[in-house]
């Protein structure tokens, strides 16, 4: 085995290596608990690092593949590679959740028992990871499924008020959508190329040829779709979205928002458009339309919230649309848009969910009407980095948020003219829904900030001693902090990433991107 | 213009040696250095005497003398600097660069933004002085100042709109410094959400252009060739047009996206003067200018609509700086009318480009005087409102001096600044539009009418207010007395008699000779003179009532602001924040997730009956029955209970054994 073969799959089963060693430390000894949490997530990251550093940007295709017998009854493979889509992604997998174990360093969501937490985090991120570099649908499927069960037990156990109720939902929600795109992986493998297979690469081949009748495609695709889009979440399957967000422990809305989401907009880059491309097409009208109704329903659904996390997670829906909208456009620039729109809404949300955990954690309410507005006086820091991050959440030009949104417009101006020839004017309706979107969402984080960070403090909270930014804070946060400042200015970090792979798959939709 | 820069761009590249040469290279440096101090005063200003001002005022500093040295070239005849960008990345067919444009509109706005700037920095000192956030005040400014550079310099469309989308940003933090207030921060949201509104369409004008290139870049100057070129649809560069004044709109606060200006008063004096008065707001003439390709291929009614917006906007809000007792109300409505002065001298064509601009570049230096005079009467009075001051002139001489000299160039009192921007404005509409030329002379009464009237009420009459006024510190002072000057010389730069200058450095296609029309000249001095001399007739003597106030209608009118503003909230605003929001969660909660829970619930529902039918009817003959619904049952009962590791095996199970019937079957 060398490094070329052997590194994503190390990288990946690194962090349940460090799941079943941190279960084997006594319980008391908490400290080193959270350190070891930190350790492997941080050898993790530096090994995802090294992926990255000698992955050549130059190419399309995939790199650092592993293609080997798995399954063999059913023909599944342990076929696992890595290209410029699945790369961002990747490391942003890697970089979140080290800073979560960094976070927990200080901060462990009651009740307590460190050591689950942290081991059900790891196998949280294995299953992340695994999504993002599986070339064989079966694998692809276990990795999709592995993270239900851990992020089931963050909510469920670690949760707030309601967790049992967001926690069944969210699992339940999900497992409708997976089996539909379970159905639809066994019908890509009976109806695929002979002999029958799950491999993605092979099967995305066959069906770029034409090798699905185009019924076939209209019904898979529709079921696959189903199973992704409840994931993204699209508008109108996004109801389980806030309850988990809202009850979730702040690292597992971090990881839920920052990188969960994305399984369902990468899937349907990844295994929808190229494996199904007539069933796009197809689609790709009423996607873009689901999206646009959710850029503008988010944005007033969040103007109606009254508690904070609640809000942000309604935010979420909101920019996922748009990176719906750029994928829906089936243009280079569109899929471009989506990529970045991902890799820039984990950052920035991620974000977003640690402020508002540590918010909480100063206040004990995340009720907007509680906190009653002056943070700034008391916690100017906290304050600052609040308004920084909300602020790039709006989409402010030259942070994170701009590029995703602006690109994923700019697609809708002109879709696809070889496949949605005809649909131009659909799509330019929905790029100006999205442009009101812009505004209506600049509108709700203004007014939030408005009512949290503006303002006096009220009387309330005179007795009450908040800290400012923690150290460990400053720690978990910088790098996203600098992160949402560098991809602003130079875009070309996920650009430049995903460039030939986004052009890979425009070759199999087809011309006109 | 297109001819102009590649002749330009071989005039730059044969001219290598010289002192202007050299600085124009280095002309982005002037954008870069407040970006550089920003972070500076952000971590290193609380820990350094001055509280990070300095590097503030020094990169101003260095960044104005660069103006100047930049400037020079064009005073030379230098011709346009446009050298390639480097490479900031690329998406699809789309490559962008980044680099540096710099004609002669480039270098008179450079010298404005660093001059203002400095200016307000400076000021800033003393008027910021114990401010409990000084140093953050200090930020924010650089960081504006920075990104209007950016704006200015930015050789691409989506560069500028960085620039543009801070400067908004900006904008919003500083109109809310004082955001304990919550009238402030609602101006704030106010000011950053009526300018997004017009940020859109500005955007959509950009994806427009971005279509006439082929969508293959977002250089100004190469989508100038696209759009003079043969195959460039001409109703996709109408449409590009109007979108890009949308932008205009906002940013520069024209009707009807002119509401927020006002409301952006409550922001510190300083901030008015730099951002709301001088420079951002001028920031939508100047892109209007910088695009004018577009506007000129564009269908002729675009310009049209241009002059309509212009003329409405100038006359209604002179009609609303009348009746204003907040001293800056007063010069903010000015800022509207005189920034429609602006766009209307757009509005002629390209004859009237120069003609704009000169205006825009008289007005900052007065209007930025205006403004940090009427900043050093509030630090004295310790309030906002002429009811409050009066009599000043003799305790504040230095104010009153500068403030009366920026009133009467505002005013267009001959020779000062005002009087020749105003005047070659009033001769271009004369040939050009000329309904458009009387509702212009229309305002230059009214201007000249409420500045006096302002004059007045502050420095003459006797002193109304509390406590004992003194004249604002050097450091507040010094900046008036600068701009004063400016307010003075400015002006000959444009005045024909010397030969106009100014439409040698900036212009549209070919540089413009400003022409002197002797009478157009009197009547417009006669105009300030009516003006003054109404102003004069009605306010020499301080009285309890306002005398506007004898046609009570139109002063009511005029203090609801034309009613625009309690439209927007309770026909837009309101119905929107409150009512679609809470219809959508209702929604939401009952419609959406309803469905979701209510498919739940019949769910537990079958199960439960299953099970119920189970036990009841079913019996031991029919046992393989029974154990499927009990199995059903059971299986949606493990899902209440919440054990789902069971289920997942469960699941995996049935996918394993189906994989294996289909293989079978296979």
């Amino acid at each position: 085995m060398t490094w070329e073969s052997s590194a994503i799959t190390i990288t990946t089963l690194l962090p349940i290596v460090g799941a079943l060693v941190i279960i084997l430390v006594p319980r008391d000894r908490d400290r080193m608990v959270r350190g070891l949490g930190i350790l492997f997530t941080g050898a993790a990251l530096v090994l995802s690092i090294a992926i990255a550093v000698g992955f050549d940007y130059g190419t399309d295709g995939l790199q650092f593949v592993l293609d080997v017998d798995w399954i063999a009854a059913i023909g599944a493979r342990f076929h696992v590679g890595i290209d410029g889509i699945s790369m961002p992604l990747y490391v942003l997998t890697f970089l979140l959740s080290f800073l979560c174990a960094v976070y927990t360093w200080r901060f462990v969501p009651e009740p307590g028992r460190t050591k689950a937490f942290l081991a059900l985090m790891l196998l949280l991120e294995t299953g992340m990871a695994g999504t993002f570099i599986a070339f064989d649908l079966i694998l692809f499927f276990v990795f999709w499924e592995m993270v239900l069960v851990p992020m089931y037990f963050l909510i469920g156990i670690w949760g707030s008020a309601n967790r049992e109720y967001a926690a069944i939902k969210f699992f339940l929600y999900t497992l409708f959508g997976s089996v539909f795109m379970l159905l639809g992986f066994l019908a890509l493998y009976f109806s695929g190329p002979d002999p029958h297979t799950f491999d993605l690469v092979k099967l995305t081949e066959f069906g770029a040829g034409g090798g699905f009748t185009h019924t076939f495609q209209l019904i898979v695709f529709g079921a696959i779709a189903l199973g992704f889009a409840i994931k993204v979440p699209m508008w109108p399957f996004h109801t389980w979205l806030p309850d988990a967000h809202t009850e979730a422990p702040t690292i597992g809305s971090v990881l839920l928002a920052g990188i969960m989401l994305k399984m369902g907009t990468y899937g349907f880059i990844r295994i929808a458009l190229p494996v199904l491309p007539e069933g796009a097409q197809a689609y790709a009208p009423w996607i873009g339309v689901l999206a646009a109704i959710a850029i503008v329903y988010a944005a007033l659904a969040c103007l109606a919230q009254r508690d904070l996390k609640r809000l942000i997670a309604f935010s979420s829906v909101g920019h996922m649309g748009f990176v719906m909208l750029g994928i829906a456009t089936l243009t280079e620039i569109g899929i471009q848009a989506a990529v970045f729109g991902m890799v820039a809404h984990g950052v920035i949300t991620g974000m977003l969910f640690f402020c508002v955990g540590s918010i909480y954690d100063r206040y004990h309410t995340r009720q907007i009407a509680e906190i009653g507005g002056g943070m700034s006086q008391r916690m100017p820091k906290l304050a600052g980095v609040f308004a920084f991050v909300a602020i790039a959440s709006l989409g402010l030009p030259g942070l994170a948020g701009f590029w995703g949104e602006v690109m994923a417009l700019l697609s809708a101006f002109r879709p696809n003219e070889a496949l949605l020839d005809g649909q131009v004017g659909l799509f330019r309706v929905l790029m100006v829904a999205g442009g009101v979107g812009t505004i209506l969402t600049a509108g709700y984080f203004l007014w939030m900030l408005q009512r949290v960070n503006m303002g006096t403090m009220p009387e309330r909270w005179n007795e009450h001693a908040f800290g400012d930014i923690h150290s460990v804070e400053w720690m978990s946060w910088t790098p996203l902090l600098v992160l949402i400042l560098a991809l602003g200015l130079f875009p070309r970090l996920i650009f430049g990433v995903s460039q030939e792979a986004v052009s890979g798959i425009m070759a199999v939709l087809g011309a006109g991107g | 213009m297109v001819a102009a820069v590649v002749t330009a761009i071989a005039a730059a590249e044969a001219e290598t040696t010289g002192v202007a040469t050299g600085a124009i290279q280095y002309a982005w440096v002037i954008a870069l250095l407040p970006f550089i101090a920003a972070p500076l005063i952000l971590f290193f200003g609380k820990r350094t005497p001055g509280q990070g001002a300095v590097f503030g005022i020094a990169a101003l500093g260095a960044g104005f003398v660069m103006a100047l040295a930049v400037l020079f070239h064009f005073v030379t005849g230098g011709g346009t600097y446009a050298p390639e960008g480097i490479e900031w990345f690329e998406i699809g067919p789309l490559h962008l660069e980044v680099g540096q444009y710099v004609d002669g509109l480039t270098a008179v706005m450079l010298v404005v933004v660093t001059a203002v700037s400095l200016a307000v920095h400076v000021y800033s000192l003393g008027y910021m002085h114990g401010d409990v956030r000084f140093t953050w005040f200090y930020v924010v400014l650089s960081l504006f100042t920075g990104a209007m550079l950016t704006v200015v310099i930015a050789d691409n469309l989506l560069l500028l709109l960085v620039g543009w989308e801070i400067m908004g940003v900006c904008s919003y933090l500083l109109i809310g410094h004082w955001y304990e207030e919550h009238e402030n921060s609602s101006a704030a949201i106010k000011a950053f959400i009526t300018t997004r509104i017009g940020d859109v369409p500005f955007l959509f004008g950009i994806f427009a252009l971005i279509f006439a290139t082929g969508f293959t870049t977002t250089n100004i100057a190469e989508i100038g060739e696209s759009i003079a070129g043969p195959e460039a649809s001409s109703a996709l560069v109408t449409a590009a047009a109007l979108l890009l004044f949308g932008g205009a709109i906002g940013k520069s606060a024209q009707f009807p996206l002119h509401v927020w200006l006002p409301d952006a008063m409550a922001g510190p004096t300083p901030v008015s003067a730099l951002i709301h008065a001088a420079t951002m707001v001028a920031a939508g003439v100047y892109l209007v200018g910088r695009m004018f390709e577009v506007f000129v291929h564009a269908d002729p009614f675009v310009l049209t609509i241009v002059s309509v917006i212009a003329a409405i906007t100038t006359l209604g809000a002179a009609f609303l700086a009348l009746v204003q007792d907040d001293i800056k109300r007063v010069l903010a409505y000015s800022t509207l009318s005189q920034l429609a002065y602006m766009v209307a001298g757009l509005s002629l064509g390209p004859e009237g480009v120069t003609a704009g601009f000169f205006h825009l570049f008289t007005h900052a230096f007065f209007k930025a005087l205006l403004f940090l005079g009427a900043g050093s009467l509030i630090h004295a009075v310790h309030s906002n409102n002429m009811s409050d001051m009066g009599g000043l002139k003799d305790e504040m001489p230095v104010t009153f001096w500068t403030f009366l000299i920026g009133s009467a160039a505002l005013a267009g009192v001959f020779p000062l600044a005002g009087f020749w921007s105003k005047d070659e404005l009033l001769v271009g509409a004369w040939e050009h539009n000329q309904w458009l030329f009387f509702v212009l002379l229309a305002v230059a009464v009214m201007t000249a009418f409420y500045m006096t009237r302002c004059v007045l009420l502050t420095f003459f009459g006797r002193y109304v207010g509390e406590g004992h006024p003194h004249e604002s510190p050097p450091v507040m002072t010094g900046p008036l007395v600068g701009l004063a000057g400016a307010s003075v010389v400015v002006g000959f730069l444009g005045a024909p008699q010397l030969g106009a200058v100014f439409g040698d450095w900036v212009y549209f296609e070919h540089p413009h000779d400003a022409d002197f029309v002797f009478w157009v000249a009197v009547v417009g001095t006669l105009a300030a003179a009516a003006g003054i001399l109404g102003g004069y007739r009605l306010y020499r003597e301080r009285r309890e009532r306002d005398p506007l106030m004898a046609f009570p209608r139109a002063w009511n009118v005029l203090q609801h602001r034309y009613y625009i503003d309690d439209a927007y909230m309770r026909g837009i605003v309101y119905p929107i924040r409150d009512r679609a929001s809470a219809g959508v969660n209702w929604t939401n909660q009952h419609v959406l997730d309803g469905a979701v829970n209510g498919a739940a619930w019949v769910t537990r529902g079958l199960a439960t009956f299953i099970s119920w039918i189970d036990r009841t009817f079913v019996d031991g003959v029919v046992n393989a029955v029974g154990g499927l619904t009990g199995a059903t049952g059971g299986l949606l009962k493990y899902l209440q209970t919440g054990n789902v590791q069971w289920y997942a095996v469960l699941l995996f199970a049935g996918v394993v054994v189906l994989t294996i019937v289909f293989v079978q079957i296979a």
